[in-house]
């Protein structure tokens, strides 16, 4: 039931105190005609309001969530405290830089530790989410070109296994996507890189995440970003997939020239239900001068002051959001990565890409992995070909059967060049007994392909719901309460 | 060090066995070697959860936290009623994931769908999305949205927020549209610029009511003019806790209402997160960036909720996406829901009366010591004038507690005034400036 279904006028939370100055009201064409709806709610009722949606939900700490390219590894409690803390959430935006050192403090800490962390020389916390992170080291890209006196150079090479917000946020930079196949072992296609870029002065650079998105580490990086680099254009590195190498791999020493982290996968911190997310961007010194927002310098220039201070990127790009980016997040990611440490981040990606081969070894028999991998780094890919064309059973019908079993599926259908994909990402924050009880359901379910497949087509059955009608949700949009 | 790793050394190496390593680093045998790190990462070591706990304190208490706000331009204090963090800080919907799988997410589907109820409700449109980052990106987005092929002109509002204003910029160094500021006059939108403005190449006109100043702008004036070419939008964008009082942008005849949704429940935070809101008229739905929530039914015909019209979102349509937006704002969107179903109707009404009555009572005792008030028709912020300098003004608020309004340039300050500052506090402001 709805929450404006259960409200009854007259009921209602006692926050306020009556006014204590006199009650002025606008001038008559400025005031609200139109009635209100809000839920008129008793805090006890909306107390068991949230409590039953949050049964009907499925958080990482319900169970078990391979959500490959997503990281969704446990959220430490300890983050939430810190984050909370009145030092934090009480202070405003444009207080002076005085009164605010501890922010400008974890937004410097920050920074350099992902600057150690990703071999970049500069980090700005301004982007909200991975997406927009994306959006911020593209218009870094152009304005490079720009201030080289090369406009021309707007075309952006992705490769067809990348990620949606790739394409989408290239276009927002004003730029035009080439994609470029991948080979049938899942890996850039060289010798079409070398094509598509020697002597093309339009490139003006390459979207990519390493290990990639079928969990394959690319073992050319060095030769595709040098080939960027001598066709005049810069290489991006999609953060998303991080989680693989800390402390082994850094993309500054790949050639990347700038990157974007998603701290809401690879530092812990919740995802929310979709956000908020934090997707600070880095990049090395030619291209800080324009970086968006501002960034912590150790003296204050307005005062001559040694405090620490916010100064402005020479010829800065522009601010991608109001202030400083989601910093609560933040917050949370620096307490993480001081208590993960120096010996605590690499050991965190070794066992991400322990437990991802660990299950990936113990399923080869019965799915199919994409691209055969020896060796995978934090995710894998199955391919559910062979399924579908036997039993008629799809990734989809699997993963459903998951949600009957308490766990979250893998990423359906991603990347797009495997037909039947299920892509699981287990992360470090899983026990040997979890994988193991999760392999013998991954399991089962395959069993029951080939026994039962009706069973898994109508799945789930223990769930709230059943499978919804999203192609009637699309054509018959319904998208908010009606009031009588 | 500190870990989150459950598995014990005996555990990874048998696992390791089972699947034919000797080593954990085996695993990482096939990067090459030019590009794998040399030695130990250079950080710190790691450290306990009550270690961490102490260092993060002591970072905490190097900020100044004002007990007594009189400065918004942007974020703005409110009183944030107890079960709002209590809901939010539920661990399964703290950490669930964007909800792909409708069957186990019915609850944060559900929540989103509320949301958008509520935000169209306040507004006075027809179609909300679940959220945007916030709002200086759902201006920025808005602003996009409108663009046509042979519309690629957006004549925005001198008179808006700095920072949302620069982000418009900065969509706009994105995708090549042409921003033209329209000129500010009496601390308002100049209308005589705006019809000077006006073309058949504008895609829209952009608006910030109450504006920057704290004025009231001629919101359906503005919006007649707009109008008046035929492919443009009017967009406002909107401070939501004075719809509790001020007309809704459907109103003043706006095509988008968008805003800044931090006033409803979430913490100043230093800037975020936050939360943007964006909704629409009917006919605009199809181009609103992100996600959106429908009602549908299951096989068994039971309601049940969903992410709907897909076909915008980039990882269906990839570089044919309205947006590249993937993760929004879900957890501050429901703390919005849980706000707004606590204050109601009458709560709503409330906070905003108090907030536009507060802010008058304050202007009017400024008067009384001599300050000049430059706003006539005002909300709860203002702009005020006075010889004295504004550091010494701020210096003597700050010694008492008080984070005065913000600078604006060295004579001018603008205040803000919410249900949080009482009587009191206002006089005690009036008190302290008497004597500087």
């Amino acid at each position: 039931m709805l929450v404006f279904e259960k409200s009854r006028p007259g009921r209602g939370v006692s926050a306020l105190p009556e006014c204590d100055v006199e009650i002025l009201k606008p001038e008559e064409k400025d005031i609200r005609t139109s009635e209100l709806h809000l839920p008129e709610m008793a805090e006890v009722d909306l107390s068991r309001h949230y409590t039953e949606l949050a049964k009907k939900a499925h958080g990482v700490n319900d169970g078990f969530y391979p959500l490959g390219s997503c990281t969704m590894k446990y959220n430490p409690r300890v983050n939430e405290k810190i984050a909370a803390l009145p030092g934090f959430t009480d202070v405003h935006p444009l207080q002076p830089v005085s009164t605010v050192q501890g922010c400008l403090r974890v937004i410097k800490e920050t920074s350099e530790a992902l600057c150690e962390i990703t071999g970049m020389n500069q980090f700005t916390m301004q982007p909200a989410a991975g997406a927009h992170g994306e959006f911020t080291g593209l218009l870094l890209i152009k304005a490079y070109h720009l201030a080289n006196g090369e406009p021309q150079r707007t075309k952006i090479i992705v490769p067809d296994s990348a990620h949606g917000t790739n394409p989408a946020s290239a276009v927002m930079a004003g730029m035009e996507v080439i994609n470029v196949d991948s080979t049938d072992k899942g890996l850039v296609d060289l010798d079409k890189l070398r094509e598509v870029c020697e002597g093309n002065d339009q490139i003006a650079g390459l979207m990519l995440t390493n290990p990639n998105t079928a969990g394959l580490f690319d073992p050319n990086i060095k030769e595709i970003t040098d080939i960027i680099h001598e066709c005049g254009g810069q290489c991006y590195y999609d953060g998303a997939n991080l989680n693989a190498v800390m402390g082994w791999a850094r993309p500054g020493d790949m050639g990347f020239d700038c990157v974007h982290l998603n701290l809401h996968k690879t530092f812990s911190t919740p995802h929310g239900g979709g956000g908020p997310g934090s997707g600070p961007v880095g990049c090395k010194e030619h291209l800080a001068k324009f970086m968006p927002g501002v960034k912590v310098v150790d003296k204050d220039a307005h005062s001559g002051k040694d405090i620490l201070s916010f100064a402005k990127a020479e010829e800065s790009l522009g601010e991608m959001k109001s202030f400083y980016g989601n910093f609560l997040v933040v917050v949370k990611a620096l307490t993480y990565i001081k208590m993960l440490g120096k010996e605590g981040i690499p050991e965190a990606s070794k066992n991400a890409v322990l437990n991802a081969n660990y299950m990936m070894q113990k399923l080869k028999g019965a799915y199919d992995m994409a691209f055969e991998p020896e060796v995978c780094m934090h995710e894998f890919v199955m391919d559910l070909s062979r399924q579908a064309k036997e039993t008629g059973v799809t990734a989809m019908d699997i993963a459903k059967g998951l949600l009957d079993n308490n766990i979250h599926p893998p990423t359906m259908y991603f990347p797009l060049t495997v037909h039947e994909a299920l892509m699981a990402e287990p992360c470090e924050t899983e026990s040997k007994e979890t994988l193991d009880d999760a392999i013998n359901v991954f399991l089962e379910l395959n069993d029951l392909a080939y026994s039962d497949p009706e069973k898994l087509h109508q799945a789930p059955v223990k769930t709230p719901v059943t499978r919804l009608d999203e192609v009637g949700a699309a054509r018959h949009p319904v998208l908010k309460y009606e009031f009588e | 060090m500190g870990t989150f790793v459950p598995n014990t050394k005996a555990q990874q190496q048998e696992m390791l066995k089972e699947i034919g390593f000797e080593k954990l680093d085996d695993l990482f045998a096939h990067i090459p070697d030019d590009v794998k790190l040399k030695g130990d990462l250079n950080l710190p070591d790691g450290m306990s959860e009550m270690e961490v706990s102490r260092e993060m304190k002591i970072i905490a208490d190097e900020n100044i936290v004002y007990d007594t706000i009189f400065r918004g331009a942007g974020a703005y204090k409110h009183y944030i009623p107890a079960i709002v963090g209590n809901v939010i800080s539920n661990e399964t919907l703290q950490t669930a994931y964007t909800p792909y799988q409708a069957e186990i997410s019915q609850g944060v589907l559900q929540s989103i769908f509320e949301y958008q109820t509520m935000i169209c409700d306040l507004t006075g449109m027809d179609v909300s999305n679940a959220s945007v980052y916030d709002g200086g990106t759902a201006a920025a987005e808005a602003v996009a949205m409108c663009r046509e092929r042979k519309q690629n002109k957006a004549l925005v509002s001198g008179a808006i927020q700095p920072s949302v204003m620069k982000v418009i910029e900065t969509y706009c160094f994105g995708n090549g549209m042409e921003l033209e500021v329209i000129a500010v006059k009496d601390g308002k939108t100049d209308l005589d610029d705006l019809k000077a403005k006006m073309a058949d190449d504008v895609a829209c006109v952009y608006i910030q009511h109450p504006n920057y100043f704290g004025n009231l702008e001629d919101a359906a004036e503005i919006g007649e003019i707009a109008h008046s070419a035929k492919k443009c939008k009017y967009i406002m964008g909107v401070n939501p806790i004075t719809l509790g009082v001020l007309k809704t942008p459907r109103e003043y005849g706006a095509d988008f209402a968008v805003g800044e949704g931090q006033p409803l429940g979430l913490p100043i935070a230093f800037g975020g997160p936050y939360i943007g809101f964006m909704a629409s008229i009917d006919s605009m739905k199809r181009k609103l960036p992100g996600r959106i929530v429908g009602q549908t039914t299951d096989h068994n015909g039971k309601i049940g909720y969903v992410l709907t019209l897909q076909a915008r979102e980039q990882h269906i349509r990839r570089e044919k996406a309205s947006s590249n937006i993937c993760s929004n704002q879900a957890l501050c969107a429901l703390a919005v829901g849980v706000y707004l179903s606590a204050m109601g109707n009458e709560g709503i009404k409330n906070v905003a009366t108090q907030c536009y009555s507060k802010a008058h009572y304050m202007a009017k005792r400024f008067e009384e010591i001599g300050f000049q008030v430059e706003n006539k028709d005002f909300f709860h912020e203002f702009v005020t004038t006075s010889d004295t300098d504004i550091h010494v003004i701020l210096k003597a608020l700050s010694e008492a507690g008080i984070l005065g309004g913000l600078p604006l340039d060295s004579h001018r300050i603008l205040w803000c005034c919410t249900e949080m500052n009482s009587k009191a506090d206002i006089d005690r402001v009036i008190d302290i400036l008497k004597e500087v």
